[in-house]
């Protein structure tokens, strides 16, 4: 075993600190610190421009190939990239699902069409993407969608109908990929394709669902024979579901270790409230804080495991499975307990009518952690099948 | 960054567990944890002769074999697993350790070759008072003639009653806390000491209580400076800490499994009991306790190994030792006892081994502070020093 990192690794880590020391200032001194989970609505256009100004230093989609105008970072450069960003107090990234995950899809299985057609967007910051997987009956269940989608033959082109819900920054997004059925008559996790729709079109209607914060950073999608070219779809008809599990294995990768710098700046936080409203003298608290102290820096441990020991082809082992149920209630844990020290002022908000602070929004944000990305207990059903070799649920 | 095994030490873990899988088996268990001694002469030497175990984190200048602390945690882990009734733990994770962070040239050339040779050994530091930090030293120790008088009582010595070589720790009268702390090593037969095995819940693990009655001891027992010992102290608890959390994620992983294969082959209703989801977010809860515990103690590990060899990560090893063995104390304790309860009626009997697994958790978890004394060490840690302006 060995923990630290080359000299290589330790010029690259100077290298982006010096650029974000440089750069995120000036017109972007107000972004530092925000749009990240909870707060993503906010700052828009300023963390837009963001992305424009991290493209121009080369810092968009560093893990990418070089082919396709990435870094080929390696993963202890992803993983120093994600904590001095986090550090720097870089704000929540505008096009993460388009570089995190339309982009490793579309170069695991899209064509060379499709790469040239998105991928440059992506890097440049300026085309961003939303999932289109959950259904109001495809949730924890995805292979239950309904949504179709439907070769036609005088256009030549697919045309898609149904609605997907929980879109997050489905608003702001100018494209979707959607897991739709190509084949009418089949169920379960056959007859699926995987689809680059583009949203700005007139089968597309996008209405904002108004979250228990107050915001609306997920919406309902409806989609009424939108259309969607013939060279759009990823993979062949009835692929769907390969595509969209590969897709899933991505959003477990490296980024998670940029979010556990942003943990670690909320719970500097948390602990910076406690020690000025005496919170920090009590023995309870006292226990919780040390016990999230433990739990985070076991969190970074369980990370530098997972990312050391996959395969070669950035497979993950069995005891990656753990990773999500773990940060998720880490979260929601900690969520709780910044309220707990705020006491009787954590219910009293920034300003009306449901402003909240960074801390309230992060406490009642934290509720969802525990459910999308595969709720705690389809994670836990994962773990005991697939990890544990534990008998399969039954299905309807 | 390599967080993970180098294929020689997954060479040592395994060779470590098929020796375990095969000597460490129920029935050795328990007939070794039956006597007062607690362990099996026999497999005590094999393991010194055969296996070498006794020297695996010993330098080579003094007949070790010069691994690290990450091969010493990965066998710990095994030993757990199978529960080994031995006096490894004390001999090479407190009185080895005590010798190398303390000892001057000729003690370790001395006390080192002894343990490398198969001596037993261990450390003795704690009063009755039940503290695990510097105001657990009790023990008085004087200047006398050449050498030193040490006085007082020890209790929850670690195999204490059967150790070749004691490790002690005392204080000058009338000194407090960290200040005042000596220690020493000697032979445990020397005039004055008294030792008595004590009985304990946990039988696989034996502890002792020492009195020393005026027990007087060469100057050249004494290890570093006199009254100044704390630091060399507070680093071999906190080496020890280590070790034992690597013992309980072993155990954790152990209590895991032996549910498993239990929950797979016991029927209810017209089917398996691994069936129900009730029983499977149990078991994947007990998982994620063990791993969790794993990547503790493995970071641990390599901190550990650079207090032992230099190293920039030597000076976090306070931190890493309460952050293991809190989650690994609280892991030890959950998946046991979710084991005990996933087994039904025949988890409360004596014959099944679960029962075993839960004591030692409890055993394991109280020795050297539990999760909530080592949570509020790294409380002070997080909570109570300077501002930061
Ligand atoms: C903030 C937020 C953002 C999201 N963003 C997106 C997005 O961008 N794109 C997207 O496609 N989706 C998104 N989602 C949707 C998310 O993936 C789903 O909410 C999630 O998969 C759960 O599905 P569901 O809401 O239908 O709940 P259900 O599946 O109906 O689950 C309800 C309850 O039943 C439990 N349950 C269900 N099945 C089982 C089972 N087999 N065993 C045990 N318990 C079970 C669940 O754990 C849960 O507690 C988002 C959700 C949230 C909260």
């Amino acid at each position: 075993m060995k923990l630290s990192f080359s000299a290589a690794d330790e010029q690259f880590r100077e290298e982006i600190a010096g650029w974000l020391r440089d750069n995120l200032c000036g017109e972007f001194e107000e972004i530092r610190f925000r749009g990240g989970p909870g707060d993503e609505h906010m700052y828009v256009e300023e963390r837009k421009a963001w992305e424009a100004r991290m493209h121009r230093g080369g810092w968009t989609c560093i893990g990418w190939p070089r082919e396709y105008g990435g870094r080929a970072a390696s993963i202890e450069q992803q993983v120093i990239f994600n904590e001095e960003y986090a550090r720097a107090g870089g704000p929540g990234r505008m096009g993460h699902i388009g570089e995190t995950l339309t982009g490793p899809t579309l170069i695991a299985f899209g064509s060379q069409e499709q790469k040239q057609r998105y991928l440059p967007g992506i890097l440049r910051g300026e085309e961003l993407w939303c999932q289109g997987y959950s259904e109001p009956n495809a949730g924890s269940d995805l292979a239950n969608v309904k949504t179709r989608a439907r070769f036609d033959e005088d256009s030549q082109q697919w045309q898609i109908s149904g609605q997907k819900v929980w879109t997050s920054l489905a608003h702001e997004s100018q494209y979707c990929f959607v897991l739709a059925r190509t084949d009418p008559d089949s169920v379960g996790h056959k007859g699926l394709g995987f689809f680059l729709v583009a949203m700005d079109q007139p089968g597309v209607e996008v209405r904002p669902i108004e979250q228990l914060t107050g915001t609306s950073e997920f919406n309902e999608v409806f989609f009424d024979e939108a259309v969607c070219s013939a060279q759009d779809i990823v993979g062949l008809p009835g692929e769907g579901w390969k595509v969209a599990m590969g897709l899933l294995g991505f959003e477990r990768g490296v980024s998670t270790l940029g979010q556990q710098m942003l943990f670690q700046n909320e719970f500097d936080e948390i602990i910076r409230v406690a020690r000025e409203n005496g919170a920090a003298q009590d023995p309870a608290i006292r226990q919780r804080i040390a016990d999230a102290h433990v739990g985070l820096r076991i969190m970074r441990f369980n990370s530098m495991r997972m990312l050391s020991g996959g395969g070669d082809d950035g497979s993950l082992q069995k005891e990656a499975m753990i990773y999500k149920l773990y940060w998720a209630t880490w979260h929601r844990n900690l969520g709780k307990l910044a309220m707990d020290i705020l006491g009787a002022e954590s219910e009293i908000l920034d300003a009306g009518p449901y402003e909240l602070n960074r801390l309230q929004s992060m406490y009642l944000f934290t509720r969802s952690d525990t459910i999308y990305g595969g709720t705690n207990q389809i994670q836990r059903n994962i773990i005991a099948e697939r990890a544990l070799g534990m008998p399969r649920e039954p299905r309807g | 960054m390599e967080f993970r095994f180098t294929e020689e030490q997954e060479m040592i873990r395994d060779t470590a567990q098929a020796f375990l899988a095969e000597v460490s088996t129920s029935e050795a268990v328990r007939a070794a944890m039956a006597t007062e001694s607690g362990y099996d002469l026999d497999l005590w030497q094999r393991i010194c002769d055969q296996m070498y175990w006794q020297a695996i984190h010993i330098p080579e200048q003094y007949g070790g074999m010069g691994l690290g602390y990450v091969e010493l945690v990965a066998m710990l882990e095994q030993m757990g697993r199978y529960l080994l009734c031995s006096p490894f733990y004390a001999t090479v994770c407190l009185a080895a350790n005590s010798l190398l962070l303390a000892a001057d040239e000729a003690q370790k050339t001395d006390y080192l070759a002894q343990i490398v040779a198969g001596s037993t050994g261990t450390l003795a530091y704690t009063g009755m008072s039940g503290r695990w930090d510097a105001a657990a030293v009790e023990a008085t120790c004087e200047p006398s003639g050449d050498g030193y008088l040490i006085n007082g009582s020890y209790r929850f010595v670690p195999d204490g009653h059967t150790a070749d070589i004691l490790v002690v720790a005392a204080r000058l009268p009338g000194s407090e806390g960290e200040q005042g702390i000596s220690l020493f090593v000697l032979p445990a037969e020397t005039a004055g000491i008294s030792r008595q095995w004590l009985p304990t819940m946990d039988q696989t693990r034996k502890q002792a209580q020492l009195v020393c009655d005026q027990v007087h001891v060469p100057s050249s027992a004494l290890m570093g400076e006199a009254g100044n010992a704390w630091p060399q102290l507070s680093k071999i608890i906190d080496l020890a800490a280590v070790a034992i959390a690597a013992d309980q994620v072993g155990g954790a992983q152990q209590s895991l499994d032996i549910t498993l294969a239990y929950l797979q082959e016991r029927v209810q209703f017209g089917r398996v009991i691994a069936s129900y989801q009730a029983v499977k977010h149990k078991a994947a809860d007990m998982m994620l306790k063990a791993e969790a515990g794993r990547s503790a103690i493995y970071y641990a590990a390599c901190v550990a190994d650079e207090v032992l060899t230099g190293g920039p990560m030597a000076a976090e090893l306070p931190e890493a030792a309460s952050i293991a063995k809190a989650y690994c104390s609280d892991a030890y304790f959950f998946n046991a006892g979710c084991g005990i309860q996933l087994h039904g009626g025949v988890g409360f009997t004596a014959e099944y081994d679960i029962q075993l697994y839960f004591k030692r958790a409890k055993s394991t978890e109280t020795f050297l502070g539990n999760a909530a004394y080592h949570r509020e060490r790294l409380a002070r840690q997080l909570l109570d020093g300077e501002v930061a302006a």
